[in-house]
Parts: structure tokens; sequence; C-alpha cells
């Protein structure tokens, strides 16, 4: 192999590496949480006794996930000032991003949702509560941890996905990587660093979730 | 004036006629025993009296109410009525204590102090005080059914339904939730049970009602009823459970 490996050239970037970084882990932050909270709206809305909040959850849903990411973005930053919605490339990142990440977690926590025991519902409904007591005290608690796992994954894919709003110029962790190589054209190493990054965050991601599964859906007894 | 007025009650599912007619009376303070073979409608007309499912003929007026699957009011009968099932249905991702505090602050603003005291006492009265911080799953089924039970009971209801609450669980584990019954039963709580424990009725229950068909074919004093059925139909029923 010929290819001399200088990554002591990049420290010389690690400024514009680091800034790239705190970007992705900001647009996952803000996307992952409203991304979440989209997800559950989603799914509420699918069982909704308003046929016009069924439809157009599933509507969303169907739509979100049968277009590429990379053309909903293009649409919201490129598309939508034509009807004069504008905003800022990282606007229009964590918009994209959050609407790409609530129409997949709809679908899965709806899935979630759908095995509900149904006597756990009319024991709900014999007590007094509401509708909408029911859906947040009873159904949404046991079906989130039913799914959390899937919803875990989902958001490191959207992280992952956060890649593709360097596209919009968004100063994230690819446009980095991308910037760097075009000025040393050193595109192994640039790009290497970058995969490791993003590896790195994944990892953390899921440490983190998990952490916060396990106090959440802790069962252990609890002191009065 | 009774608690429970159950008046010529029709219901269908589809084409399927389950109920036929059904007139009941239930006083405070009376322990009704429903009995009847599989698919006669039992579950379902206790389902009817609290606004679980709608029925499409007569008239059920529970504690002044009229019963309906609005929403509205089966919050509001909610009051007035409580239900047991045959699956326990505890919430799962909420402690014994948290399962039966959820109502009384949500629905009567109880406070969070008095919710405790009220859960706890609850708790002891079926015999569960210890299990207040522990999770449903990790009491055995007999346990989580006087939970459930405990649940209905911190709502203050004025009648309890239980739709077999024994049947799900294992033999040795039955006695305990007769016991608790028993008890209530002794206090005064009007207490509607479908049930396949005949020696309960027999003991405890004040009356029986037998359905057969989707129809009331008998019914009367609980120990005259099952010593000495005068239908056919009963007299079959009995033999057969026994
Ligand atoms: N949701 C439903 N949809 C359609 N049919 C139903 C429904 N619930 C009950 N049925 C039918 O209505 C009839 C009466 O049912 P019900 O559950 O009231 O009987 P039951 O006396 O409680 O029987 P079991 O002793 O088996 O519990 C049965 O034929 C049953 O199949
Ligand atoms: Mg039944």
């Amino acid at each position: 192999m010929g290819y001399e490996l200088n990554f002591g050239a990049l420290l010389e970037y690690q400024d514009v590496l680091l800034a790239g970084l705190w970007m992705t882990v900001k647009l996952t932050v803000v996307s992952t949480l409203l991304g979440i909270l989209l997800g559950i709206l989603g799914a509420a809305a699918r069982r909704h006794r308003n046929p016009v909040l069924r439809h157009g959850s599933k509507a969303y849903v169907e739509l979100i996930r049968n277009t590429p990411f990379i053309v909903q973005l293009f649409f919201i930053f490129f598309g939508l000032p034509a009807i004069g919605i504008k905003m800022t490339e990282v606007e229009a990142g964590i918009l994209a991003l959050v609407i790409n990440l609530g129409a997949y977690l709809t679908e899965i926590i709806r899935a979630g949702i759908d095995n509900t025991p149904k006597g756990q519902i009319e024991a709900a409904r014999t007590l007094g509560l509401s509708s909408r007591q029911i859906f947040i005290r009873i159904i949404l608690p046991p079906a989130f941890q039913r799914v959390y796992s899937s919803v875990v994954s989902q958001c490191i894919i959207v992280m992952l996905g956060s890649a593709v709003v360097s596209q919009i110029s968004v100063q994230e962790l690819t446009f980095a990587a991308n910037f760097i190589q075009s000025r040393n054209f050193l595109s192994f190493e640039s790009y290497l660093v970058a995969a490791l990054l993003y590896l790195l965050l994944a990892f953390l991601m899921r440490l983190i979730f998990n952490l916060i599964g396990s106090r959440a859906f802790s069962r252990e007894e609890k002191q009065s | 004036m009774s608690l429970v007025s159950v008046r010529d009650v029709h219901k269908y599912f589809g084409d399927l006629h389950v109920l036929k007619g059904i007139d009941l009376d239930i006083k405070a303070g009376e322990v009704v025993s429903i009995i009847g073979r599989s698919g006669s409608g039992k579950s379902t007309l206790l389902r009817c009296m609290n606004g679980l499912e709608s029925y499409d003929q007569g008239a059920i007026i529970l504690d002044g109410m009229e019963v309906s699957t609005d929403e509205f009011q089966v919050r509001k009968l909610s009051q007035s009525v409580g239900m047991v099932f045959q699956s326990f249905n505890l919430f799962p991702h909420l402690t014994v204590g948290e399962n039966i505090m959820l109502a009384p602050t949500l629905i009567k603003k109880t406070s969070k102090a008095e919710a405790k005291k009220l859960a706890q006492e609850v708790l002891e009265k079926v015999g569960l005080g210890d299990k207040f911080g522990q999770y449903p799953e990790k009491l055995s089924g007999g346990q989580q059914q006087r939970v459930a039970i405990a649940r209905s009971l911190a709502m203050k209801p004025k009648v309890l339904l239980c739709d077999e609450i024994t049947s799900a669980l294992d033999p040795e584990l039955v006695g305990d939730v007769l016991k608790v019954l028993e008890q209530l039963a002794a206090e005064g709580m009007t207490l509607v049970l479908v049930t396949h424990e005949m020696n309960f009725a027999r003991d405890v229950g004040d009356r029986v009602v037998f359905m057969h068909q989707g129809k009331v074919h008998e019914t009367g004093d609980a120990k005259t009823v099952l010593a000495d059925p005068q239908t056919p139909e009963l007299r079959q029923f009995i033999g057969a459970v026994l």
C-alpha cells in the first residue's frame, strides 16, 4: 500500500471538526426530543375519534416514509420559500429531521399502542378516566416501553441521517469533513475520523437512552 | 327504591340477539349472583350496567342515573359503580399504591396525602397492606385481584360489579379473594357477581339470577333457588357445575 496516513494534518482543523460535531449533537438532541413528541402526537391522532386527524396522520406517515429524506429537506429549504416560508439552514435542517423522525416514530409507537390489553382501557374507563387521561396515563407509558428499543434505533438512524443536512450547508460533522478534505485533500483521513465520531455518537446515544430507559421503566419496589 | 334497575333491556351484537328483555332490580346492600351457561349473556348484562357496553332497547338506571356509553355519563357513573374483571387489569407501569391512588386523585381531586392514606386503608382491607410500593407483576394472581378490588373500593362505589373474578386464579388462591368479597358483603356493600362459585352464591349471596339464552330464566332467594330449582334448565345447570 503506497498511501501514507496523515492524521496529524487534521489537527490543524480540529476546531472545524469540533464545531461540526457540536452542531450534529445539537441537531440530534433537538430533533430527537421534538421527533418523539411528534411521534406521540401522530400515534394519538391515529386513534382519535376525529377521522380528519386519523387520516391526516396516516397520510403524513405514508408521505414521509415513501419519499427520500434529501428531497424532503430540499423541499423545505428550497421549495417552501416559493410560497413565502423562509428559514435558516439550521431551522430547515431541524424541521426536516423532526418531520422525518416523527413519521417513523408515529408508526413505531402506534404498534406499541395497538398491543395495549383492552381490559386495561376498560378498567380505566370504569374508574372514570377520560379518553385523554387514559391515553396519557394508561396507554402511552407501557406502549412506549414496549417499543423503546425501536424508538432508540430510529433516533440513532436520524442522528446518522443528519449528515444529509450538510447538503444545505448546515455546518455539522459531515460538512466539516467535506470542508477539511477540500482543503487538504486528505479524504481518507477526514472521512474516517468523521465516521469514527458518528460511531462514538451512536454509542453514546444508545448508552444514554439505556440509562434513561432503565430508570424510567424500573419495576423495583418503590419505598413510600 | 332500587339501586340498580334494569328494564326490558335488549342487546344485539350485529344479528346476534344477546339480551332479550332483561328485567332486574337490585336493592342497596344486596348480593346478587348471576349464573348461567357460557354465552348466556352474563358478562354483557354486567357490562351494560356501567356503560362499557351499549344496549339497544330498554333502560338501566343506576343510583338515579341513566346508564349509557357516553363518555361523560360513564365518568359520572364511575362514582357510583365499580367493576372488577376476570383478568385483573392492573396498570403494569404503576405500583400497587399508584394503581389505587390514580382515580381518586384524577377524578375526585383528592389530595396526594389523602389518596395515599385511602390507598393504604383499602389495601389493609384486602390484606395487602405491605404491598403499597410493589409492582403488579411481582404479585400472585390472587394478590393482583385483591389489589383490583381495592382499587375499585378507593372510589367508594355504591355497587361493585364482579365478572368471574376468581376464574383466572389457581384454585388455592380463590379463597382469599372470596373472603374479601364476603367481608364486603358483611359490611353492606352491594355486589353483583357473575360467578361459577355455587357455594359462595348460596352461602354469601342473597339472590341468584339464572340466565339462559339472553333471558332471566329463573331468579329468587339464593338458598331456595339453588336447593330447589324450578326449571329443568337450572336443574341441569346446577347438576353440571356441582
Ligand atoms: N363484543 C362482542 N361482539 C360480538 N359478539 C359478542 C361480543 N361479546 C359477546 N358476544 C357474544 O354474545 C354472547 C353473550 O356473551 P357474554 O360474554 O355476555 O356471555 P357470558 O354469559 O358472559 O359467557 P361466559 O360464561 O363464557 O363468560 C355470546 O354469544 C358472545 O359470543
Ligand atoms: Mg362472561
